[in-house]
């Protein structure tokens, strides 16, 4: 087959790695290779540092979270001592903020998992075995997508008081009960499309077990679209436990969360003690923008088209910089410099 | 071959993104269409035959580039366009009203949340801002039974047409204005054989009526012989063979043509073996030297990995081009390229189109003639 | 239509399975959650009639089996029974709800339509005129779409309110306005509803712009629009050639980010103290007002599939595609 330049309108328009035209599955490789973005690099950059910040906070933290120095009555602004400032009750802020990436980190990525996993799960089986199955787990599946998360979240913490709500496993275990019907749409989607390939006809006939199939054949090829579920469902997760430690449901030990709760409470906002609910705020907004981010790169990488437009910004860049254009339907531009070097 | 050119491309180059990267789609392809004369354009997937018919009315999609050469327009009100130099508000007003567009997937070239109404009127409304509102639906009734459809399917959408009506539809649509040109890409490609046959003659008998060219794209080239004048070949980028249909069929003078005609068998006549071309189409961003065709060619010689060969006419006529260093007049011609001419008249091709005096739509002048001619003209 | 009527039936199935929870979390977390009730009201004087019906609300210590039990409370709720709201004297859970549902029904249906329609035009825009400046929007909206309403909610109050003092500081009126058809008190609701719904709209229009860039880059790749294009219609008709179609995965996302929104606006409400159901629920965690807490849960939840039902609605009359009877 020649070069495809996209003039074969019959070209496929699907959007998963393993194209139509090849009965053969994709391998591996090409999950590999993982493009170098900017949205990817600086997503995981983020990230990283977010890592790092929830194991060496409590350590690199000035003072304990809870320490109290009651030097003043009203929270202080950012000074020597305190180089965030103080909270109402006069405890270090910056010390709050160290210790409380910990557990706002550990439940998101607690979630993540777990979501991930159930997605999968029920996601899988509903595209591969089809049916009444199939018709069960999608009803299931849609049934928590629509009821609104954090309503439910609100009723189940709220009943179950401050008595389970403090670890972080329970709690991470509630959240990803709320928050694994995205995921597994996306993949049962993707399931029955990689079901009717013929390599996956193939294995069946040569009489491979369903559970060899689903493992060797169908999961491979769904890594990328699994990766941007986790992303997802750890970006949710992340929102809503800042959420219900915002509520007061939960507050393990510390959290961001609970520092907005706590600010709230003594209207940090309306009396400007800014320096108590921004940098919080802002940890939460950029833990969750890394997330996005890397979700991002990984979503140009699966659908073509994003991938395209991506590349073709990147790749001759600046000749089309210095052509001064930008690509629009129904007028191909026209920049003779560019040519040359033909013959005939 | 009857009347003037029409569209003359000269040199064009086109290219897949700027830069280092670039895929050279397009290699100074020269090509010429002739007033109502029905040009097939033939090639493998990746020949660049649709590149070079969409960049020709720079409608070719990003990233695609054009890099150099000359395309031109004769306009039906005398003038003459250089459609590489026109801007946006030039190119619209000669959009549809001389060059319009058939694609080869109707169901994706029709929008699919607009009525068939909406899309046969949407151009009339563009071009023709005159035409009441009735007038505009009567057109477009008019346009639907000249396909062979009833005029109460306007209301419908394009998923609940088959694909045969929904192909024909697109012929309707492209006619609307009555065009000078009418470039196909693939239009039957997608559907079965009988509903192909169909469609083709359905289009020979409007081009019998209306008297419009046609560049007929296609990678078969058995439709060819239904519905071609004449047949320009393509490879890699670059025209190889032109030719009357009946020279080409009967008499190809390129190897690649000699591949291309031997890979598909007659359905009467003696048997003869089929042999195909050995080898793969090359890989655009590493063309051979010299001719493009000559890793794949058996008559391949030493000048052909060094030089390419440049589009030449032969014989007489003028109406043969072909760029192959065998057919250079030096050289003693290897048989299966030097098949003698047809009689022309010996086989049934579409005949040329009876000259009629049709009063052609254009968008910014003569808009009392346009109206004259949409009451007036005959279905 | 079929279509139609088979989600309707899926809504109904979803909400009764949505009352099935509320009456089924009460009795199956463990503890007494009559004992938390009331071990948040100390020095106010309960009936013991109170304390029976709060039994029986989250089934304790009854003799009625748990099927009788489930069908009084479905009869309760039938009848516009939520019980009562311990967190506000005592009142019907039904009354408290139905005073501060316009509240937040007006703030976030406003905020959420006018997210929408920005944020799916802005989309447009930016995929319209890929290459241009409007790509470097998106980082900009990542932010926004990860950084929580209530955070946005503060640094709304702080900046416009606090520091530059254009908007009050929260609640939903002034004091001293009774409610009234009039202007001033119109214009009042305006003024204090005004950052509320921005916060709204900047937290949530970053996800409806992502999502209408990316199918409309897709679109624009359709030959439809090539077709448009080479038609010569004007360029704006071949935009909305794309961008009708473009808009179909938007409108059906709705439903899914509905939830999100409505989580995000009634955590923004407590923060402006705005006296909606957001506020209601602050306050019922804090008393441990289950009963409310229930009633706020079904409202919500039904809230949303009403919700999901006009934009199944809205789909159906916008996609000719699914009108097909089969």
């Amino acid at each position: 087959m020649a070069i495809g330049i996209g003039t074969d309108h019959a070209a496929d328009r699907t959007l998963e790695p393993g194209t139509a035209s090849s009965p053969w599955p994709p391998r591996r490789s090409r999950v590999l290779r993982l493009p170098r973005s900017a949205k990817m690099l600086s997503g995981l950059g983020i990230l990283t540092f977010f890592l790092l910040w929830a194991i060496i906070g409590p350590f690199v933290a000035p003072y304990s979270p809870d320490q109290t120095f009651a030097n003043s009555a009203v929270p202080l602004p950012p000074s020597g001592a305190h180089l965030l400032g103080t909270t109402a009750l006069q405890q270090d802020v910056l010390s709050q903020l160290l210790v409380g990436g910990g557990s706002t980190i550990l439940v998101s990525l607690i979630a993540g998992v777990i979501a991930t996993m159930l997605s999968v799960a029920i996601g899988v089986s509903a595209g591969y075995l089809g049916g009444l199955a199939d018709d069960l787990l999608s009803m299931l599946a849609n049934i928590f997508l629509v009821l609104p998360a954090l309503p439910l979240l609100i009723i189940l913490f709220g009943f179950l008081g401050h008595s389970g709500s403090n670890n972080e496993l329970v709690v991470g275990l509630i959240i990803a009960v709320t928050g694994w019907a995205f995921g597994a749409r996306v993949l049962r989607a993707q399931t029955l499309s990689l079901r009717n390939r013929d390599y996956v006809d193939s294995a069946r006939i040569i009489g491979e077990s369903r559970l060899r199939i689903i493992a060797t054949e169908i999961l491979p090829n769904l890594t990328p679209v699994v990766a941007t579920s986790f992303l997802f469902t750890t970006l949710y997760g992340v929102g809503t436990y800042t959420a219900l430690a915002f509520l007061d449901l939960v507050n393990p030990n510390w959290s961001w969360g609970g520092m907005l709760f706590y600010g709230q409470l003594s209207n940090a906002e309306v009396a400007g003690y800014w320096w108590w609910f921004v940098p919080p705020g802002l940890a939460v907004a950029l833990l969750g923008s890394s997330l996005a981010l890397l979700n991002f790169g990984i979503d140009e990488f699966i659908n073509p088209r994003l991938r395209a437009a991506g590349l073709a910004r990147r790749a001759g860049r600046r000749e089309w910089a210095r052509a001064r254009r930008r690509p629009e339907i129904g007028l191909t531009p026209v920049i003779r410099s560019a040519g040359g070097g033909h013959d005939g | 071959m009857t009347g003037e050119a029409l569209l003359e491309i000269q040199g064009l180059c086109v290219d897949y993104g700027l830069g280092p990267d670039a895929v050279h789609a397009v290699d100074g392809a020269d090509l010429v269409l002739h007033r109502g004369e029905a040009l097939g354009l033939a090639g493998e997937s990746g020949s660049g035959k649709s590149t070079l018919a969409m960049a020709a009315t720079r409608l070719l999609r990003p990233p695609g580039v054009i890099t150099g050469g000359d395309v031109r327009l004769h306009s039906d009100n005398g003038a003459v366009v250089d459609l590489l130099e026109a801007d946006f508000a030039g190119l619209r007003v000669l959009r549809w009203s001389q060059v319009s567009l058939v694609l080869q997937s109707a169901m994706n070239a029709l929008n699919p949340v607009f009525t068939i109404r909406a899309q046969l009127t949407d151009a009339l409304t563009a071009h023709l801002p005159q035409l009441s509102k009735r007038d505009r639906l009567a057109r477009a009734v008019e346009l639907l039974e000249m396909v062979g459809i009833s005029g109460d399917r306007l209301g419908s959408h394009p998923h609940e047409l088959s694909g045969g009506m929904r192909q024909r539809v697109m012929i309707a649509m492209a006619l609307a204005l009555r065009p000078q040109v009418v470039i196909m890409d693939e239009p039957t490609t997608a559907l079965d054989v009988v509903t192909q046959r169909e469609i083709l003659e359905e289009l020979k008998e409007l081009r019998d009526q209306f008297g419009f060219a046609i560049l007929f794209i296609t990678h078969d080239l058995s439709l060819l012989i239904e519905i071609a004048d004449s047949i320009a070949v393509m490879y890699a980028g670059r025209l190889v063979e032109r030719a009357p249909a009946a020279s080409l069929f009967k008499a190809p003078r390129h190897p690649y043509t000699l591949g291309l005609l031997s890979s598909f068998p007659p359905l009467h006549g003696p048997r003869i073996p089929m042999t195909g071309i050995p080898g793969s189409p090359p890989d655009l961003r590493q063309l051979p030297s010299g001719c493009v065709f000559h890793p794949r060619c058996r008559f391949a010689f030493d000048r052909c990995a060094a030089e390419a060969p440049p589009l030449v006419t032969i014989g007489t006529g003028g109406s043969r081009l072909v760029a192959c260093w065998q057919q250079a007049p030096d050289r003693p011609v290897p048989a299966e390229i030097a098949a003698p001419e047809p009689d022309q008249q010996l086989l049934p091709l579409t005949t040329a189109p009876a000259q009629k005096e049709t009063t052609p739509v254009t968008g910014a002048a003569s808009a009392a003639t346009a109206a004259a001619a949409e009451h007036g003209s005959p279905a | 239509m079929r279509t139609l009527a088979r989600r309707l039936a899926f809504y109904l199935v979803t909400a009764f399975i949505a009352v099935s929870l509320d009456f089924f979390i009460p009795r199956l977390i463990p503890g007494n959650p009559v004992d938390a009730v009331l071990a948040k009201m100390q020095g106010v004087t309960i009936t013991k009639a109170t304390i029976n019906a709060l039994e029986l609300q989250f089934g304790v210590g009854t003799k009625a089996s748990l099927w009788a039990q489930y069908t009084h409370f479905w009869g309760n709720l039938l009848h516009g029974n939520l019980g009562v709201s311990v967190s506000n004297g005592f009142a019907p859970v039904s009354t408290v709800i139905r005073g501060a549902l316009p509240w937040t029904l007006g703030l976030v249906g406003f905020a959420t339509l006018i997210s929408w329609l920005l944020g799916t035009l802005i989309g447009a825009l930016v995929a319209w005129r890929r290459g241009s400046w409007l790509d470097n929007l998106l980082p900009v909206t990542t932010f926004f779409q990860a950084a929580p309403y209530f955070f946005l909610a503060f640094l709304a109050l702080d900046l416009f309110s606090t520091k530059l003092g254009w908007f009050p500081s929260g609640q939903g009126h002034s004091n001293l306005d009774f409610p009234a058809f009039n202007w001033t008190y119109l214009s009042d609701v305006l003024d204090h509803a005004v950052l509320p719904a921005l916060t709204i709209v900047v937290a949530s229009a970053a996800g409806w712009i992502v999502t209408m860039r990316n199918v409309m880059l897709t679109t624009m790749d359709e030959d439809y629009v090539l077709i448009a294009a080479a038609k010569g219609l004007p360029k704006s008709r071949v935009v909305w050639y794309a961008a009708r179609n473009a808009i179909l995965p938007s409108v059906s996302g709705f439903s899914l980010a509905i939830g999100f929104i409505v989580s995000g606006a009634l955590l923004t409400e407590i923060v402006f103290s705005y006296p909606g159901l957001g506020l209601l629920l602050v306050d019922a965690v804090g008393d441990n007002d289950y009963a409310l807490l229930q009633g706020l849960f079904l409202i919500i939840t039904f809230a949303v599939l009403a919700a999901n039902l006009i934009a199944d609605f809205v789909y159906v009359f916008l996609d000719p595609r699914t009108r097909q009877e089969a």
